[in-house]
């Protein structure tokens, strides 16, 4: 598959989609079309292979799920995005679609907050199960203190 | 009644009954703090939960609160192993949003380090596995010490240039901050020489060992459907039959200015990635080999001396880089927001992501396959935990 002709199917099947570029296509879609995508990604444009997940916190404008996915052979890649609305923290999980997702998210859960519904075991990852709040948002200060550590 | 032998007790096992068992924090084996929490039938591994953090320090939170210009020696922290690696991938990331242009000098220069930067981790990988196979390799360590005595070259030859053996801090926005010394090249290339000399005697140790054969073939199978599912990288990624280089498929730093090979194995099992890392041992040698050979003259940075930490400000936007480090790829997402510090980064450590698939290839396996496995993907925790 090429890169024009892989464009012409993201634009046939997602319409809504805004795309830029094409190395890597910079796809934005609604986000309750989040999980479609990835897997039209993985079947369709052959990007099989999970590069990373993860979120951007854009304050008041709410949150934004990032997500890369490659087709190695070919040279595609797809960053795919979608917005949160402001104050909605969560979305679909893409552990279903890609199993590498699995760690991803919990990650992202742990940092941002965000809930995957149907990830099948969404619990922190990196940071103690007994710590408060989810130290990627803009509103967690670097400061923040956290007894009896500091 | 006369009590139960030991064969009856052996016999009526029914192989029913389920061990918890936790390997780690604390494990030589771990390479780092590593906690697997293991269910076992027997001997057999059923089920594994991988407790990962121990080592977190939000890199990526304390990315938002430093400057370009201080973040790159930060970023060496992370995989500490081959700092060289994550140090590129951020420098790259800004680069490319600010449309810096980077010198070829300072851009070859910047290949021979990754690349002997390469030598050095999987050296270190090398010994620390045939430790964890100890016994199997009659003696243990020996394989551990030959490794560290290369590895220490070197890590001289980085003192000389940089001034530090482990954290370097010696790329930095538009360019490398030190140029080499006299006399640098023809050490570096007697360097290189004598390694390569004696990844064939290592090689020779190991694949006429009976022992070392029979744990490795046919151990940690992984497919590569399933490779690609997780998102595993370098080594593995090419142990399992994808021919994908980040070097190759998608050169930055001048990396289509030299010849090498992308080795490949089809089997995914341990022995496929120790194969496919003996192999680019040479390709890494013959590298820095041609980067030597061909350095350009001129100048190693585009950017004048910094006069305050704040100076490097990169316009909005945002780019992922990724480069091809020892374990990998490893990607930097950075978002730019126009002043002297990154609105967001995301790292994708390649070890974060090669460590995910244990889970999915150790059940089935016996414990001591387990050391063997986690071994051969090669993680370092600094970038697993961040």
């Amino acid at each position: 598959m090429t890169r024009a002709q892989a464009a012409i199917l993201i634009g046939e099947r997602f319409g809504g989609a805004q795309v830029q570029g094409d190395a890597p296509f910079v796809v934005t879609v609604p986000v309750e079309q989040w999980q479609a995508f990835a897997q039209f990604a993985k079947d369709s444009l052959g990007c099989r292979f999970f590069s990373f997940s993860s979120a951007v916190d854009w304050k008041e404008q709410g949150l934004e799920l990032v997500a890369r996915v490659d087709n190695l052979d070919d040279g595609i890649a797809v960053l795919m995005k979608a917005r949160l609305a402001p104050g909605v923290s969560s979305c679909q999980s893409l552990v279903p679609v890609y199993r590498g997702a699995n760690w991803m998210e919990r990650e992202c859960y742990d940092m941002f907050g965000i809930r995957f519904e149907g990830h099948p075991d969404l619990r922190r990852i990196l940071l103690a199960d007994d710590w408060e709040g989810h130290p990627l948002l803009k509103s967690y200060a670097v400061d923040t203190p956290h007894p009896p550590y500091r | 009644m006369a009590s139960p032998t030991l064969s009856q007790v052996e016999l009526d096992y029914s192989g029913g009954e389920r061990l918890t068992m936790n390997m780690g924090p604390q494990h030589p084996s771990a390479h780092g703090v590593f906690r697997a929490i293991l269910t076992l039938e027997g001997e057999t591994v059923v089920g594994v939960d991988a407790v990962i953090g121990y080592l977190h320090r939000c890199h990526e939170k304390l990315a938002e609160t430093l400057t370009y210009a201080q973040y790159p020696s930060i970023a060496s922290k992370t995989d500490y192993v081959a700092a060289m690696t994550s140090e590129f991938a951020y420098v790259l990331a800004a680069e490319e949003i600010g449309k810096i242009e980077v010198p070829r000098r300072a851009q070859y220069l910047r290949v021979i380090t990754a690349e002997l930067q390469r030598v050095a981790s999987h050296l270190l990988w090398l010994g620390t596995w045939c430790m964890d196979m100890g016994g199997a390799l009659g003696g243990g360590a020996t394989v551990f010490l030959y490794c560290i005595r290369e590895r220490e070259l070197i890590l001289d030859l980085f003192e000389s240039l940089v001034g530090a053996r482990l954290l370097y801090g010696f790329y930095q926005v538009g360019g490398v901050r030190y140029d080499i010394p006299a006399g640098w090249a023809d050490a570096c290339r007697g360097t290189i020489t004598q390694i390569d000399q004696r990844i064939g005697e290592y090689e020779e140790l190991l694949e006429q060992n009976p022992f070392f054969l029979a744990r490795a073939h046919g151990v940690g199978v992984i497919s590569r459907e399933l490779a690609e599912d997780v998102g595993i990288a370098g080594p593995l990624l090419r142990g399992s039959g994808v021919n994908f280089d980040l070097r190759r498929a998608a050169p930055y730093s001048s990396y289509q200015d030299f010849q090498f090979n992308v080795p490949t194995e089809p089997q995914g099992d341990c022995f496929a990635r120790y194969r496919i890392r003996m192999a680019e041992f040479r390709e890494s040698i013959r590298i820095v080999r041609q980067a030597l050979d061909g350095l350009p003259a001129g100048p190693i940075s585009s950017r004048p001396g910094l006069k305050s930490v704040a100076q490097v400000r990169i316009p909005k936007g945002e780019a992922y880089a990724r480069v091809e480090g020892p374990r990998g790829e490893v990607g930097c997402y950075l978002i730019a927001d126009g002043s002297a510090k990154p609105y967001r980064m995301k790292w994708r450590g390649a070890s974060f992501s090669n460590l995910a698939v244990l889970p999915h290839i150790i059940p089935g396996h016996k414990v001591a396959d387990v050391v063997a496995i986690m071994g051969s993907v090669d993680p370092v925790f600094g970038e697993v935990d961040r």
